[in-house]
């Protein structure tokens, strides 16, 4: 009968220390010396810089005004964007024809909304996406139905940057795979072949490629021949993401264990099958993270297009700050376009978390 | 008999086995379609290009490279006027770009690894702090950013008369920062000088150092010597020359300031934009690092008895830098490739050189050409080295 004796509990409530928020601020601001510094310097630097922003973006700011108004205040004048959003979002597509390119837009963000679930993905679904591409088109081009013909020189502002970012990662995609499945294969003319291409793509920068496509493409065509400007730069930033891909793609591939190609051999599968069945839905899976991480990039990438003077929305945003009403009102325009970068990235971003999560189904 | 009809691949029986069955001779046939389409690709483009440049009249090759620039560049490194050639303005826009990519990717890692570490921190303040710089950073393209600090410095800060003068001896106003430097004297080169020497001997020091500690175990603290005699020797040549204090303080005349050093505004924006936006990369690059070494191994290396220092030095880095350094190497490269937005702020890079003397000149398929060449050399150089100290880092397997 070696029983221990039954200890009488005595409910003793933890150190007031310990918990509720000031034992949240113990444990997570003041809970080493150097972290209690470190606290404090970082509150000071906030104290410092928040009131006077906070004072600049929304006690003294005017958010929709005159710019005469604005001459005579301290804080933003946020009135540059309400006043010239039209072409911001739209530059110089004709006047009233406006609804066109933002009912494309509506369009895109819808079925790419509605895509984003899994349990959507269908060939039906693929249907309606080209079925929409297609309607896309007309409205923007026009030509039919009554609506005049919109030619792409003026097609500006955040349908341009939406068309060059989505085209160019749709198509970016399959050729970044098709060109990573040449730099693994066997043999060797194709594979030297993509390593060039891929290494020689990745060293430059993408200005020197949409130069090449601005001044130089025009004379490798021959005679009478002209390729649209917006086609060039889509092409260009397309064949730029494409390395990305494949070296990304590359990377999933290498992580394929050989067991995996060894199986599908020994069930008789052709390297067709294999790639399709065995490798590629394997190997593009475990690349979702840093995959996303390229198309982010080359989303963010279209902006360069400013450079060889095509008007996308950060283009459209410099004319309109051109103009001596809204001169000196910069800040508060980028501040505006960030906002609308970052959402659109966040968002992307997000969803790639969402997604590799879905998808993880590792043992 | 019947067993030979079977293809063995290699095509040994070429009656009973047509060539489209055989994967040698199919891959054979793959290839040259392959090769035939990209050198007839390659052939008509090239014809059509010949045409074309025969009917504008434009000359190729590089002999334009010889002329006279006849155009102004804003910063140089090195002595230059519109008197040059385009080959002297080529080369000041080459050095403007390594002068932008050395000082940002030096700033770059430095600050990554500062907001990386702070990422980390158990302190929830600046962890989160870190994060939302990660978060902003990253998701704005760089171009916006250089647009956004280079409207900062134009119409934010004021004309030179009415300049911001946060410290003694330094202004900020629309025409850059502008501060007092040390008035030239012989002390600073030889203090320079000294510095050097004594980084050299204390490299070779670390070595015997280390050598020593491996043959008898007693550890010798060269780092610690050197340390100290890089800040105390310098330090001591000052005194000997007499201890020079006069500083070269920038004045306003006229419209603008004289003496000190000038930043331009393009290039502050340039450097700000770049340095802030791969920095955030670089944070989550050092993130990961440290966050792959497995608590095991700290607990391990305590366990034996190594003082903190040591664990970080002797355990944790040098599995960390093997995780941190590829992607590190491609950010940097990404930094120097990034530089070349700078021709949208009007700072002369390398591009923005090469876009004047195109559009002076008209030689486009030679200007895209040396772009593409600078812009591959510096980018295989780079990885050559990180290769080279990749290896060095890399993980000796048994």
């Amino acid at each position: 009968m070696n029983q221990p004796a039954p200890a009488r509990r005595v409910q003793l409530k933890p150190p007031v220390t310990n918990v509720g928020v000031l034992g949240w601020l113990r444990s997570n601001l003041f809970n080493t010396w150097y972290n209690s510094i470190l606290t404090v310097l970082a509150l000071a630097l906030l104290a410092w810089l928040i009131p006077p922003l906070v004072r600049w973006a929304f006690i003294d700011s005017l958010w929709n005004s005159t710019s005469e108004a604005c001459r005579d205040i301290d804080g933003a004048c946020w009135s540059v964007i309400p006043n010239n959003i039209k072409f911001i979002f739209f530059g110089f597509f004709p006047q009233g024809q406006e609804w066109r390119p933002a009912l494309a837009m509506v369009m895109l963000l819808a079925l790419v909304f509605y895509s984003k679930e899994r349990s959507r993905w269908k060939k039906s679904l693929g249907w309606v996406w080209l079925a929409s591409l297609v309607i896309m088109g007309i409205l923007m081009y026009g030509g039919i139905l009554g609506m005049p013909v919109v030619e792409t020189s003026q097609w500006s502002g955040l349908p341009l940057t939406m068309m060059l970012s989505f085209f160019g990662m749709v198509a970016a995609y399959p050729l970044g795979v098709l060109l990573a499945l040449g730099r693994r294969s066997k043999m060797p003319a194709i594979k030297s072949l993509c390593v060039v291409y891929i290494e020689m793509i990745r060293g430059v920068p993408l200005i020197s490629l949409l130069f090449m496509s601005s001044i130089m493409f025009p004379l490798f065509l021959p005679e009478g021949v002209t390729i649209d400007k917006v086609l060039r730069a889509q092409i260009a930033i397309i064949l730029f993401t494409a390395a990305y891909i494949a070296e990304v793609v590359r990377g999933g591939l290498q992580a394929m264990p050989r067991g995996q190609y060894e199986a599908a051999d020994s069930i008789g599968l052709n390297y067709n099958q294999t790639m399709r069945l065995i490798i590629l839905p394997q190997a593009l899976k475990i690349v979702i993270p840093p995959t996303v991480g390229i198309l982010l990039s080359a989303f963010k990438d279209t902006s360069l297009v400013v450079i060889i003077a095509l008007y996308d929305v950060l283009k459209t945003t410099k004319v309109a700050l051109s103009n001596p009403k809204w001169t000196g009102y910069s800040t508060e325009a980028y501040i505006f376009l960030a906002v609308l970068y970052f959402i659109f990235c966040y968002a992307m971003s997000s969803y790639s978390r969402r997604l590799e999560k879905e998808l993880n189904t590792g043992h | 008999m019947k067993q030979s009809d079977i293809p063995t691949g290699s095509g040994s029986s070429p009656s009973a086995v047509p060539f489209w069955r055989d994967a040698g001779k199919r891959a054979l046939v793959f290839q040259l379609a392959a090769l035939l389409i990209v050198a007839g690709t390659c052939y008509y483009l090239f014809s059509n290009t010949q045409a074309n440049l025969e009917r504008q009249s434009i000359a190729t090759g590089f002999g334009f490279l010889d002329k006279e620039a006849s155009f102004e560049i804003a910063e140089s490194v090195i002595a230059y006027s519109a008197a040059d050639t385009y080959r002297k303005a080529l080369l000041v826009g080459a050095l403007n770009t390594l002068k932008v990519s050395f000082i940002g990717i030096i700033l770059t890692t430095i600050l990554g690894t500062f907001i990386g570490i702070a990422r980390l921190s158990s302190n929830w303040l600046i962890s989160r702090l870190s994060g939302m710089f990660i978060e902003v950073m990253q998701n704005i393209p760089v171009l916006l950013q250089l647009f956004f600090w280079y409207a900062i410095f134009y119409e934010a800060f004021p004309s030179p008369r009415q300049a911001l003068n946060p410290f003694n001896g330094v202004f900020l106003c629309n025409r850059g920062l502008i501060f007092a430097i040390p008035e030239a004297h012989a002390a600073y080169p030889a203090m320079a000088w000294t510095f050097l020497i004594i980084l050299v001997i204390g490299w070779f020091l670390n070595r015997w150092g280390y050598r020593r500690q491996e043959l008898t175990g007693q550890a010798f603290p060269a780092l610690r010597i050197t340390a100290a005699a890089a800040i105390l020797l310098p330090l001591g040549v000052w005194f000997l020359y007499g201890t020079p204090t006069a500083m070269n303080v920038p004045v306003l005349r006229g419209f603008n300031f004289q003496g000190g050093l000038t930043v331009s505004p393009e290039f502050s924006a340039l450097l700000l934009g770049l340095v802030l936006y791969t920095s955030a990369f670089v944070a989550e690059i050092v993130r990961a690092g440290i966050q792959s070494i497995s608590r095991g191994q700290i607990e391990a290396a305590m366990a034996i008895g190594l003082r903190p220092g040591r664990v970080l030095q002797l355990v944790v880095l040098p599995q960390a830098l093997r995780v941190i350094i590829p992607p590190l190497t491609s950010q940097m490269l990404n930094l120097t490739k990034n530089s070349t937005l700078a021709i949208a702020i009007g700072y002369a890079d390398f591009v923005a050189v090469t876009n004047t003397t195109i559009n002076q000149t008209g030689q486009a398929i030679e200007g895209v050409a040396l772009i593409m060449i600078v812009y591959l050399f510096f980018s295989l150089s780079t990885s050559v080295f990180m290769n080279w100290y990749n290896k060095r880092m890399a993980l000796v397997e048994r």
